[in-house]
């Protein structure tokens, strides 16, 4: 053990959950901060779309039953506020603080001081005017970030901080995942017109909400779905990319264990590895021909399996019910 | 902001002599803030409030289902004891620590004291606190109070009595460290040409003699701090002495006993813990051996303490020798176990299970405190001048009812301090809470936490009830 501390398995699970949260939080205030936006652009005729957004969720049906349609006020309130909700984005920064609190020893003042902030940010801005809100989701996105970076650069590389790692970029594939399942579908049909001005902004906000436009100006130019799907699944330098992101789960996962890579010693390594395999040596044009929606359908299954070996690996050590706050 | 219009009233003021004069160990300190711009003072104090906010130094508060976490009011004046007088607490301190530490030992073991007559065994006996479980317990050491914070107060004449020992679980020593550390980064000016001693070295101390008292077998003993979890009213504590002193903070589910020890689980399985350092008060430590619906322990502990495979502080039991009635014998205790008079002094206390007490009490319960004799925290009590009649009917009944619960006390004038109280200065009534240490030997940590009744008149000084505390400097 050579002076390392072991780390507890409800410890692991604070921060797996503190991290798939304040990632969740940062994609949910990324994805309506940017939909905000594109409806300024978007001629007043045009339908206002703001159920793809809550249908990134997976929680539609909830939001049906709270709030009837979707527009913006009722999607805004669901998305950002709603305390009952627990995907919104106070319920996220909340349960994140809840479990920092818990493992406050653990990580380091300053990211706790962070967290904290975080918190005291979403709750002061409850019932917040419209005028206000974009410029309180950039605030939240920044505030998150910068959790990350504090994360980063003042706490120890070690066997908690992978389980934060992990968390944080499983959160992000699938996040990244459901974005575009959604977007694509809607705006395929728009394909065939030839390149009106509104095409491009609406592809373009597709890459916004994953921060990815000029990373993709840079290594694709003009905006075409098919590269678009390639870079969002298959780019291997892109931080949000699906694929970037599984491999780096996957590195996580293999510092947690010290199992050597391509290999594995449990049930997570396992299908983590295959996942990774599948997307480093996949590609688009077969993907796009066989059916994008199903491929990225069993990613989410996929992606939930790992999830629950990761639980039953390495968090279900403590018998009792589980603790963290999820 | 000047003292010119504060008043000292009749009591006795930690900074100035009844006429207004300045102490002389208070005078440096006073030219300081005199010598502040205008409002600067008061921005400090703003500064200091929302330093502990974002660094989330909150306290939770029961029964408060809504927003559960609260800052515990900071008072940016210090409160100062000169050297000469902590020399005298500090060796009271040792003195009452190693006789209490006696007496549980004795009361779990031959019981000496009660053959001898000093002590009724009806006071034990009747102790909810006494715990038959631990009778012949040996704790590596002999040592039971590891840790212990004693509550000082002192009476309108300056002098200093002992109110309560605090040997369970006693808490607050983290906003010691942390108030300091407030003061320090908001108005560092403060501490300029004066010799405050630091009190940053108690984390070390507490984690040696943690290490010190564990079972013999260990090489390099795994030491961890056993806590309730989040929604304890002390995990803010918990959470920032386990990070300073490097150990693990763990909860009654991570840890599970064998027939080995007691283990916790991590991710690579089980690992052997040495010593618990428990934040978790006796009934709720053990199922098996104490409460049947506890949810915070850890079933089977006991019996691997009572093996030897692991190591507690503070022991189990410690509760009897902090019973509100058995309090009224240190003094004999002391004498007794240290064939020495008291160095500091108890409040005299009236027991309501003596009839001639009793009866003393019913006649002046608008003059007296009335405390129950097993709850802290500044529950059940009655502080008779500021009490209501039906207050005082209430209290009367239940005495008549259970006279054993009951203790009373003269009120005393509790001293005060210069408090920051809007834009100016009042007098506030405050406490003192040192904290001493016991493994190869007594230790006292040379500051404390000073209370202070925030409310107008008011002298209790306990956060849940609008309290706040203050720096404590302990001059060399």
């Amino acid at each position: 053990m050579n002076g390392t501390k072991p780390l507890l398995s409800r410890v692991a699970e604070s921060l797996y959950w503190m991290a798939r949260y304040i990632e969740r939080a940062e994609n949910v205030a990324r994805f309506v901060g940017v939909n905000l936006h594109l409806m300024l652009d978007l001629p007043s005729y045009e339908e206002k779309q703001w159920q793809p957004i809550v249908d990134t969720t997976g929680d539609a049906r909830m939001f049906q039953e709270q709030y009837g349609d979707a527009a913006q006020e009722t999607v805004v309130k669901f998305l950002a506020a709603d305390a009952a909700y627990p995907n919104s984005v106070f319920s996220c920064i909340r349960a994140a603080r809840e479990n920092a609190r818990s493992v406050r020893e653990i990580i380091s003042s300053e990211m706790w001081e962070q967290v904290n902030a975080l918190y005291l940010l979403v709750r002061e801005s409850q019932g917040l005017a419209p005028d206000a809100l974009p410029s309180y989701f950039h605030e939240v996105r920044m505030a998150c970030d910068q959790f990350q970076g504090v994360t980063d650069s003042t706490m120890t590389h070690n066997e908690a901080w992978q389980f934060i790692g992990l968390g944080r970029t499983l959160e992000r594939a699938d996040k990244t995942t459901r974005l575009l399942d959604v977007k694509y579908f809607i705006l395929l049909p728009s394909l065939s017109d030839v390149g009106t001005p509104y095409d491009e902004i609406q592809w373009a906000a597709v890459l916004k909400s994953v921060s990815g436009f000029e990373m993709y100006r840079k290594k694709h130019g003009r905006i075409s779905p098919r590269k678009l799907v390639e870079f969002m699944l298959f780019d291997n330098e892109f931080p949000r990319a699906v694929r970037y992101s599984i491999s780096r789960a996957d590195r996580s996962l293999h510092a947690i264990t010290g199992t050597p890579a391509g290999t594995f010693s449990c049930a997570s390594e396992q299908r983590l590895g295959m996942l990774r395999s599948e997307l480093d040596f996949g590609r688009v044009d077969a993907t796009l021909s066989a059916g994008l929606h199903e491929f990225l359908d069993g990613l989410q299954v996929k992606m939930n399996r790992i999830d629950e070996c990761i639980l039953r690996d390495f968090f279900a050590q403590w018998s009792a019910a589980s603790g963290a706050v999820i | 902001m000047r003292f010119s219009s504060y008043d000292t009233a009749e009591f006795y003021d930690e900074m100035f002599e009844r006429g207004g004069r300045p102490r002389p160990h208070a005078q440096f300190l006073i030219d300081t803030i005199e010598s502040l711009s205008d409002g600067q003072l008061l921005r400090y104090q703003h500064g200091a409030d929302r330093l502990l906010l974002q660094m989330g130094i909150t306290f939770n508060v029961y029964g408060d289902t809504d927003g559960t976490e609260r800052i515990f009011p900071f008072d940016l004046i210090p409160r100062i004891v000169p050297a000469s007088e902590w020399e005298a607490i500090e060796r009271g301190l040792c003195q009452r620590i190693h006789a209490l530490n006696e007496f549980i030992h004795d009361i779990y073991h031959e019981q000496k004291i009660l053959k001898d007559g000093v002590i009724p065994r009806d006071v034990i006996q009747s102790a909810a606190s006494f715990r038959p479980q631990c009778q012949g317990l040996e704790p590596p050491r002999g040592v039971w109070c590891h840790i212990t914070g004693t509550d000082l107060v002192r009476d309108r004449d300056g002098q200093y009595y002992v109110l309560e020992d605090n040997l369970r679980v006693p808490s607050g020593v983290s906003y010691v460290l942390e108030n300091r550390e407030v003061l320090k980064r908001i108005f560092p000016k403060v501490f300029e040409g004066l010799a405050v001693r630091p009190v940053n070295e108690y984390p070390s101390r507490l984690l040696e003699m943690l290490e010190s008292i564990a079972p013999r077998y260990a090489d390099t003993p795994r030491v961890v701090l056993l806590t309730p979890g989040i929604y304890n009213s002390a995990y803010f504590e918990h959470s920032f002495l386990a990070q300073q002193m490097g150990v693990q903070l763990v909860e009654g589910r991570d840890l599970t006993v064998t027939g080995d020890g007691v283990f916790m689980r991590t991710v690579k399985g089980l690992e052997r813990v040495d010593v618990i350092y428990r934040r978790i008060d006796d009934d709720f430590l053990d199922t098996e051996a104490f409460r049947k619906d506890s949810l915070l322990g850890v079933p089977g502990l006991m019996a691997a303490y009572k093996a030897g495979r692991v190591s507690l502080a503070n022991a189990p039991g410690n509760g009897v020798a902090d019973d509100k009635v058995v309090y009224a014998y240190v003094p004999d205790m002391i004498r007794y176990y240290e064939g020495a008079e008291p160095i500091l002094p108890n409040v005299p206390t009236y027991l309501c299970w003596r009839d001639a007490d009793r009866q003393h009490v019913l006649a002046n319960l608008a003059s007296l405190v009335v405390k129950s004799a097993n709850e802290s925290g500044g529950y059940g009590m009655l502080v008779g001048p500021h009490s209501t009649q039906a207050q005082r009917e209430e209290f009367a009944e239940k005495i008549e009812a259970s006279p054993r619960n009951f203790i009373a006390q003269p009120t005393l004038g509790l001293s005060r301090v210069p408090t920051i109280i809007e834009d100016h200065f009042e007098g506030r009534h405050v406490d003192l809470r040192p904290y001493v240490l016991y493994g190869k030997e007594i230790y006292v940590l040379p500051g404390g936490l000073t209370r202070v009744a925030l409310r107008r008149g008011s002298l209790v000084v306990n956060s849940s009830q609008g309290g706040g505390s203050k720096d404590t400097w302990v001059l060399a």
